[in-house]
């Protein structure tokens, strides 16, 4: 059912009537087959991707990479976790290269990002260095192309 | 002056331009249709076939090719050709590359062609063979294939069509626009007759990667055929690369050389850009045509199912990306069924009338569009056949 994961993927709008019908499959394997997704963790969720800079709101994103000195008993995971239970933390890796985390938050403004990194991330214990990258731009995300043309350029009728 | 309406030849002015002219100029002063009446795939060429073509033009590659083509990509078709259908060709004196699919039907109805000559042409079909028949002085029979046959051709249909004066027949499977195939029994059989003709074969085979379920046997692969087939395909449908314009033909070299004079005085050689494209999506495409020809798949499912769902019966079309479905059980003909679906709806389809005159009734719904385009374009669909049946539209 790989193909079923990379339809919902690209879009989990579609129902399962029409997933049933470009799989093959009964209704009834398809809901069964999600259920057992959902179940075991392979699903984590459902979401939309949203331009925001089309709408009013205002927001800011950053990339941090942080350097951590790993704790002897879990590694590099029980700072992560304090870093990903942060809720302007979105994304959260652990990295090979030149440093070991790198995470992406977002806020409504410079300061409050900046404000983020000073008070929450910067102090706590085994972090020996943060560099903050704010986003100017996004052109693609989670595989979506931001500007993309919405026009179907093609001719409207080819025989 | 001149009185331009008298120096047209009268075989030019005689040509019929699209019967449904009409609804086409209609459409294009629409804003804000649905349309499922593009014949082309909505994918963009792909990244790695785009980018040989930029090379060979960063590297300065602007010149003409030898008239056949590049011998790469010439030796790159026939080694195509046998990888994917068993076929046999040197790509020295059997294979031309031409300006799309299209040139390469010119080419072969213009080389065998002669006055008064008969060239059986199945239909409902792609609407070039006739005109381009009749510019050769020959004469266009048109074979009707029939929704109870799944819009194949059957050996009885083409052996009743046959005469002395048959020079030429079209083979044009997977069919635009009905998606109907033929399987190799089917084209054994249809040999058997041709075999007792002396009739040439014009093989179209463009959408010969697009077939779902099932692989496209080539009816030049039955040996009493390649002799006396000219197989015509091209890059547009299978690699989404419509804009390339860039085709080829494939056949014995005594009739090669005769296209290969027109082609020659014609057009000179195909768009060298192209071709250094071509050679990349022949060696290292044959992954982009599985993906794209799974996602048709998808769609032709969705559609198919959905338009007899909503009570538009649709025989289940097995290549090309058209459905056909019966518009007639509505009682409108095809132009007024399609008529009426875009002023009421604002939903484009093409009535079957334009493939030859036995498509009325259906008509022409492409699946070269997302998933969700589809499925509004189905919803609205649905609302109009209700309406309809309901007496609210006009």
């Amino acid at each position: 059912m790989d193909k079923l994961l990379t339809l919902l993927e690209n879009d989990s709008t579609l129902t399962k009537e029409q997933l049933a019908t470009m799989l093959d499959k009964e209704v009834g394997d398809i809901k069964k087959a999600i259920c057992a997704y959902e179940k075991d963790g392979v699903i984590l969720g459902y979401k939309t991707i949203i331009d925001w800079d089309k709408t009013d709101r205002e927001y800011v994103s950053a990339l941090i990479e942080l350097k951590v000195t790993p704790q002897c008993d879990g590694g590099f995971d029980r700072i992560a976790e304090k870093i990903y239970n942060y809720p302007e933390v979105q994304s959260l890796y652990l990295m090979s290269g030149g440093f070991d985390l790198a995470l992406i938050i977002e806020g409504k403004t410079l300061k409050e990002v900046a404000t983020f990194v000073a008070r929450k991330l910067a102090p706590l214990n085994n972090i020996t260095a943060t560099a903050t990258h704010f986003v100017l731009k996004k052109y693609k995300d989670k595989g979506v192309i931001y500007d993309m043309p919405q026009k179907d350029e093609r001719g409207m009728f080819s025989i | 002056m001149i009185d331009k309406n008298t120096i047209i030849p009268k075989r030019i002015s005689d040509i019929k331009p699209s019967g449904i002219r009409k609804f086409f100029d209609l459409l294009n002063e629409m804003d804000d249709v649905i349309s499922l009446t593009v014949g082309e795939p909505d994918f963009v060429t792909p990244q790695h076939i785009r980018d040989a073509a930029i090379t060979s033009l960063e590297g300065g590659k602007t010149y003409y090719t030898g008239n056949s083509g590049m011998p790469a990509l010439r030796e790159s078709i026939a080694e195509y050709l046998n990888r994917r259908f068993s076929l046999d060709y040197s790509p020295k004196d059997e294979v031309i590359v031409t300006v799309g699919g299209s040139e390469a039907i010119d080419l072969a109805v213009r080389a065998i062609v002669d006055t008064d000559d008969e060239v059986i042409i199945p239909i409902p079909s792609f609407v070039c063979y006739g005109p381009i028949v009749e510019l050769s002085h020959g004469k266009p029979v048109f074979v009707e294939t029939k929704a109870e046959d799944n819009f194949k051709l059957t050996p009885e249909a083409l052996e009743a069509a046959i005469t002395p004066k048959t020079k030429m027949i079209v083979i044009p499977f997977p069919n635009n626009p009905t998606g109907a195939v033929l399987t190799k029994s089917e084209l054994e059989a249809l040999a058997r007759v041709i075999e007792k003709t002396n009739a040439i074969v014009l093989s179209d085979e463009i959408y010969a990667e697009l077939t779902y379920g099932f692989k496209h046997t080539s009816i030049a692969s039955i040996p009493s055929m390649k002799d006396r087939t000219i197989l015509v395909s091209g890059f547009s449908k299978a690699y989404a690369m419509t804009g390339w314009r860039l085709g080829y033909l494939a056949g014995p070299t005594e009739l090669v050389s005769q296209m290969l004079k027109i082609h020659q005085y014609a057009i000179m050689c195909a768009p060298t850009t192209s071709q250094f494209a071509a050679i990349e999506a022949m060696k290292n495409g044959d992954s982009d045509i599985a993906e794209m020809s799974a996602e048709y798949n998808r769609r032709r499912k969705f559609l198919v199912s959905g338009l007899n769902k909503i009570g538009l019966d649709c025989f289940e079309p097995e290549g090309a990306f058209y459905a056909f479905p019966n518009v007639g059980k509505s009682g409108l003909s095809s132009e007024e069924f399609a008529e009426k679906l875009l002023y009421s709806k604002k939903v484009a389809i093409v009535p079957g009338n334009a493939f030859g005159s036995c498509g009325e009734g259906f008509a022409r719904i492409s699946y070269a569009y997302s998933v969700k385009h589809i499925s509004l374009a189905l919803e609205r669909l649905e609302e109009f056949l209700t309406e309809l049946k309901q007496g609210k539209i006009k």
